[in-house]
């Protein structure tokens, strides 16, 4: 079957529908194998999974990174009564977050083999894949507000099926925190679509139409625009999230099953970064300049506020959740910095926090399933127990930490380079978040994987093939981009230099030159490749 | 003898001039009425002494007065219209059909044959509305019987709601009145009198009309409600139902006679010309409190708030077919009469009408968000969720006359309408299944494990949940896009945010169903008990139930059909 699929791919296959249908058809197809059979509930899992995976990494091949605009275009009329068509594309903004979905959701399936029930698990994670997908690619407000909606419903059953402690009260909170936020965002997409609608446009929820009415001065007032980009930004900063709207994260996170946390971090919360870069900003880009000052405050707030808190945690897993809270900070202000290095940075540290991140909740899963607790105190000397383990468990902490040579360095190091431009302030305050992360990292390590093991810990298994292929790729990768971000930089510098010339061209705004970053050149890190 | 005296009062040679009846027009509730009467007859037929003895007499009379024409013009040369005749063969037929049926079904099988003479009744009013639906975008709407009925687009579209109500619900009860061990003949020509009440009023565009259809449908639903005579609370739903029903009726009542004193007509399209279109507040007090009362009345048939006091008690007792039924139909043909009545009618003084409506959608959506949060009892919930509900169609409503010409707050009401009919049929559908024997475990503990005992019926109910929550790929989400698009359009952003937010709140209720669904058992170690006893689930429940989940998926990924539908279901007729 792939191989004819192949041929026709060249042509005209409209492969983001195939790569958003492939894991629902996987998806109901493993709810169709037989009970009792969990091997076979397996196969079409891995296979579905591993197959949009080849799909997504074909097109991260095929990407073609000297062309503007979307590639891999579809446009389907649907509701056609109301103006809704199924537009689906892909940018440097969005490929890397496809990609990454495509990457987690085979590791997190093989992370959770001895989940109960795991047809159903999987059926849910597919569901997932398909999606998250789908509003990484959306092209239509309506049909990204649909997928968007969408991801909550096997998230909570994920979490509320398969979850720890208080799973109900998590995955509950989850899905109503989120579903209010998107509230307004309902109401602000079916704003500007009547707005557009109303000024003379066809009725439409294209993006490309949308914004470039809506963002064209003059066509909308400014209040008009502010409060509509107050309405985007509510929803996507609760899903980001950002300082005040963070408080479901933690329970969340906590409380869901290590494939969830993965994908959670992984990519649902690059969903409200996303959404700032895809709409807010390009939409109402003289309200995002208004509001960046506000935005990017609560952004350094989230990034210290994330790391004090993830200092204090007892619980490791809790402590890993808030530090998503500070990572996912870097990504906003970086991106409120409305610099094309900042951008960048923030698009980096995306890709960057879901490679580690993912490790490190793939490792605390896997002591949670040795030692059935997540206490920090509970633990102490697992070095010496369990060494493979540990060593992969301090390569990830490094890299959370963002150490040179890994990833979350690149990126968090452009994003406050970025915001050192036009916001000097802010970055320096944010700077201290890079030290807290240290702090509060290393702290955790030394205290579970230093001294001597006593009781317990004592008799530990070392970690397995399988869980050391679920977290080696993660590792590996985040490496590489640490040493070698030029790919991603390449595939995203267009995209975001399309951005920043949007922003430009209808604000009147110039970007400040980002100065030469001599200082990073002399130590042999990649951060300035992106220029 | 008749026979003689009508010999020798009537000429030779007579054309009995009959009332032009449009037979088309009143086609389905005709066929309903019928239907109704022929299972009423034959339960009289059948609860007599002796079955031979009736059958005979009954079959004997059939023989006489089915050919009545033949008879009549064979020996006083009378001839009726051509109407008349059709419609005097179509009863005798029906009369007929019973008749066979009720020598070949025999005593044992009143029920089923009861079952099959409903649904007939209901498929061919389905069928007749289809001929009117194609006549009607062929030729247009059009009224008659003296402009009280119209058939236009809206009251199809409605009488077709209700039409599949109608038939979901006599599927739902098969299953309900065998468990109960109730009368089931009764019910089901109960139901089906109550769906001709309903169809009238779809279609009804004079406030006489209107007020007869609306007490035809709601004394048959007060001793629905009641039918339950084992159970106190179904007798308590009916007396409660009745008492406030008979007030609303009382109150629209009213409203029509002031409407009247102010218009000098019943009749919609008359008075929306002697309206006056300027606002009504300093000039014509008593078509304002007519109106007003309107408003009221029908405000309580469609349960919203702060006319719902009724609801959550009277969907909690009544047996949980009569619920969904209910639910789905009654909200439907209601909003029907509200939207003909108020966009139709009331147009030119919108901006008298359009706070009120604006304030109750308000308030029916956050009170029944909100208090479907604090209960237990899963039919309680959904009767406060079904009041949320009749906000959300409020919303509609409320823009109704703000027509961008395309797919307007009309199209959006009656398309969310018929989207709720399926949700909650679905809904209740599984509620009755889980109610157990005595329809009474309706708790949410009694919900605790189902995903585990029952998965597909745990999946279903998810389905139905997930839709009236208004999560996407699922009908309820488009019928909320709708709505909420057309308060949009209309301006309404806040509206369409108070909706919004409302939906969320209301989530929690759905999701607290879900989670205890979801959620083992409270015996503990609940995997490792062998699989605990499986709910029946019948064949026509199961069908219903299933052809419900199809539809609210598919309207879900597709809705361009219905909306299409239910966007040329707009052009109606009462405003003229």
């Amino acid at each position: 079957m792939l191989a004819s699929e192949v041929v026709m791919m060249r042509d005209t296959f409209p492969l983001l529908t195939f790569l958003i249908v492939l894991p629902f058809v996987g998806a109901a197809v493993t709810l169709c194998t037989p009970k009792g059979r969990t091997e076979w509930a397996k196969a079409v899992a891995f296979i579905t999974s591993l197959a949009t995976l080849g799909v997504a990494l074909w097109m991260l091949a095929d990407f073609d990174k000297a062309a503007h605009g979307y590639q891999y275009t579809v446009d389907h009329d649907w509701i056609g009564n109301l103006g809704v068509s199924f537009s689906l594309g892909i940018d440097g903004i969005s490929l890397f977050m496809v990609v990454l979905t495509a990457l987690l959701i085979p590791i997190g399936l093989l992370a959770s083999v001895n989940e109960p029930n795991f047809k159903q698990f999987a059926v849910w994670m597919l569901f997932l894949e398909g999606t998250v997908i789908g509003v990484f690619s959306a092209l239509d407000l309506i049909v990204f507000f649909i997928f968007f909606e969408l991801v909550l419903v096997p998230m909570y059953f994920l979490i509320a099926g398969w979850g720890h402690g208080n799973k109900a009260y998590a995955a509950t909170k989850f899905f109503l925190y989120t579903m209010a936020g998107s509230a307004f965002l309902f109401a602000g997409i079916l704003m500007v679509a009547y707005l557009a609608n109303k000024g003379g446009n066809p009725l439409t929820f294209d993006v490309r139409e949308l914004t470039a009415w809506v963002s064209e001065p003059g066509n909308v007032s400014t209040r008009t625009s502010r409060l509509l980009f107050l309405a985007f930004a509510v929803s996507f900063a609760v899903k980001v999230p950002l300082f005040p709207l963070h408080t479901w994260l933690p329970d969340a996170h906590t409380e869901a099953p290590t494939a969830g946390s993965v994908v959670l971090a992984g990519v649902l919360l690059k969903m409200g970064t996303y959404g700032f870069l895809r709409f807010a900003i390009p939409m109402f880009p003289k309200a995002a300049q208004y509001f960046a000052p506000a935005l990017l405050t609560l952004s350094v707030i989230g990034i210290l506020y994330g790391a004090i808190v993830a200092t204090m945690q007892p619980d490791l897993k809790r402590l890993i959740a808030y530090s998503s809270v500070a990572h996912l900070g870097f990504v906003v202000m970086g991106t409120f910095a409305l610099t094309t290095t900042g951008i960048q940075g923030g698009l980096f540290t995306m890709v960057s926090h879901g490679l580690t991140t993912g490790a490190l909740f793939l490792l605390v899963g896997m002591l949670y399933e040795r030692r059935h607790t997540r206490l920090i105190s509970d633990f102490g000397g697992l070095w010496k127990v369990i060494p493979v383990f540990s060593a992969m468990f301090l390569i990830a902490t490094f890299a959370s930490i963002g150490l040179p040579g890994f990833s979350g360095f690149v990126g968090e190091f452009t994003s406050l380079l970025g915001t050192f431009v036009t916001r000097r302030w802010w970055a320096v305050a944010a700077t201290g978040g890079v030290i807290l992360a240290a702090v509060y990292l290393l702290w955790a390590f030394q205290r579970a994987f230093t001294g001597e093991p006593e009781g317990e810990n004592l008799g530990l298994n070392d970690i397995n093939a399988r869980e050391l292929l679920t977290v080696v790729p993660l590792l590996a990768l985040s490496l590489f981009l640490g040493f070698y971000p030029k790919p991603v930089f390449d595939r995203m510098e267009l995209a975001v230099d399309d951005l920043m010339t949007h922003i430009e061209e209808t604000t009147g705004y110039t970007e400040p030159d980002t100065p030469e970053p001599v200082p990073v050149e002399a130590e042999g890190h990649g951060a300035e490749e992106g220029h | 003898m008749l026979a003689s005296l009508l010999a020798q009062v009537l000429p030779e040679s007579t054309q009995i001039s009959t009332p032009n009846v449009d037979w088309l027009a009143i086609g389905p509730p005709v066929a309903l009425f019928a239907s109704a009467l022929a299972i009423v007859l034959m339960i009289a037929i059948l609860r007599g002494r002796s079955l031979t003895h009736d059958l005979t007499n009954w079959v004997v009379l059939c023989g006489v007065f089915g050919p009545i024409e033949f008879w009549l013009g064979r020996f006083w040369q009378v001839r009726f219209d051509d109407d008349s005749a059709a419609v005097v063969v179509m009863a005798s037929g029906a009369l007929s059909v019973v008749a066979a049926l009720v020598s070949s079904v025999g005593r044992r099988r009143t029920f089923e044959a009861s079952l099959v003479i409903g649904a007939v009744g209901t498929i061919t009013a389905g069928a007749i509305s289809v001929a009117q639906w194609s006549e009607f975008r062929n030729g247009g709407p059009f009224a008659s019987m003296a402009n009280a009925v119209a058939i236009d687009g809206f009251a199809i579209f409605v009488g077709g709601v209700v039409l599949a109500a109608t038939l979901f619900g006599l599927l739902l009860a098969t299953a309900w009145i065998k468990r109960e061990q109730l009368e089931g003949p009764e019910f089901l020509a109960l139901m089906l009198l109550c769906a001709t009440g309903m169809l009238v009023m779809a279609s009804a565009t004079d406030l006489i009309v209107v007020f007869v259809a609306l007490e035809v449908f709601s004394i048959a639903l007060y001793v629905l409600a009641a039918f339950d005579r084992h159970r106190l609370q179904s007798q308590e739903a009916g007396l409660k139902y009745f008492l406030l029903g008979a007030f609303s009726s009382a109150i629209f009542l009213y409203g029509v006679a002031l409407v009247y004193g102010a218009t000098g007509s019943t009749n919609l399209s008359a008075i929306r010309s002697a309206a006056p279109s300027a606002a009504l507040v300093e000039n014509n007090g008593l078509l304002l409190v007519g109106f007003a009362l309107l408003l009221v009345g029908l405000g309580f048939k469609v349960a919203a708030a702060p006319f719902h006091m009724w609801t959550p008690t009277v969907y909690q007792g009544a047996p949980t077919p009569v619920t969904a039924f209910m639910a789905g139909a009654t909200k439907a043909v209601a909003f029907g009469a509200l939207l003909r009545i108020f966009a139709g009618a009331f147009d030119p003084l919108r901006s008298d009408w359009r706070p009120a409506v604006y304030g109750l959608a308000v308030v029916s959506m956050l009170v029944g968000a909100t208090a479907a949060i604090v209960q237990t009892n899963v039919k309680r919930m959904l009767a406060y969720s079904s009041i949320a509900h009749a906000g959300y169609v409020l919303i509609g409503v409320q823009v109704a006359t703000e027509s961008n010409g395309g797919f307007d707050g009309t199209a959006a009401a009656l398309f969310y309408l018929a989207i709720y009919m399926l949700m909650s049929i679905g809904v209740f559908g599984v509620i009755q299944i889980v109610g157990r024997r005595g329809d009474s475990a309706h708790a949410l503990d009694d919900y605790k494990g189902l995903a585990r005992r029952d998965p597909a019926l745990a999946a279903l109910m998810t389905l139905f949940l997930l839709a009236q929550a208004g999560v996407p790929l699922t009908a309820g989400f488009v019928a909320k896009l709708a709505v909420f698009k057309s308060a949009v359009d209309a301006g309404q952003v806040q509206l369409a945010l108070v909706g919004m937010l409302s939906a969320t709140v209301a989530a929690f209720v759905y999701l607290r169903i879900v989670l205890a669904m979801y959620s083992s058992d409270d015996h503990g170690d609940a995997a490792a008990d062998a699989p605990a006893e499986r709910l029946p689930v019948d064949l026509p429940t199961g069908l219903a139930l299933f052809a419900a989940g199809t539809a609210v998926l598919v309207f879900g990924i597709l809705p361009g059909w219905l909306m299409d539908v239910a966007e040329h279901a707009t052009n109606y007729l009462a405003g003229g």
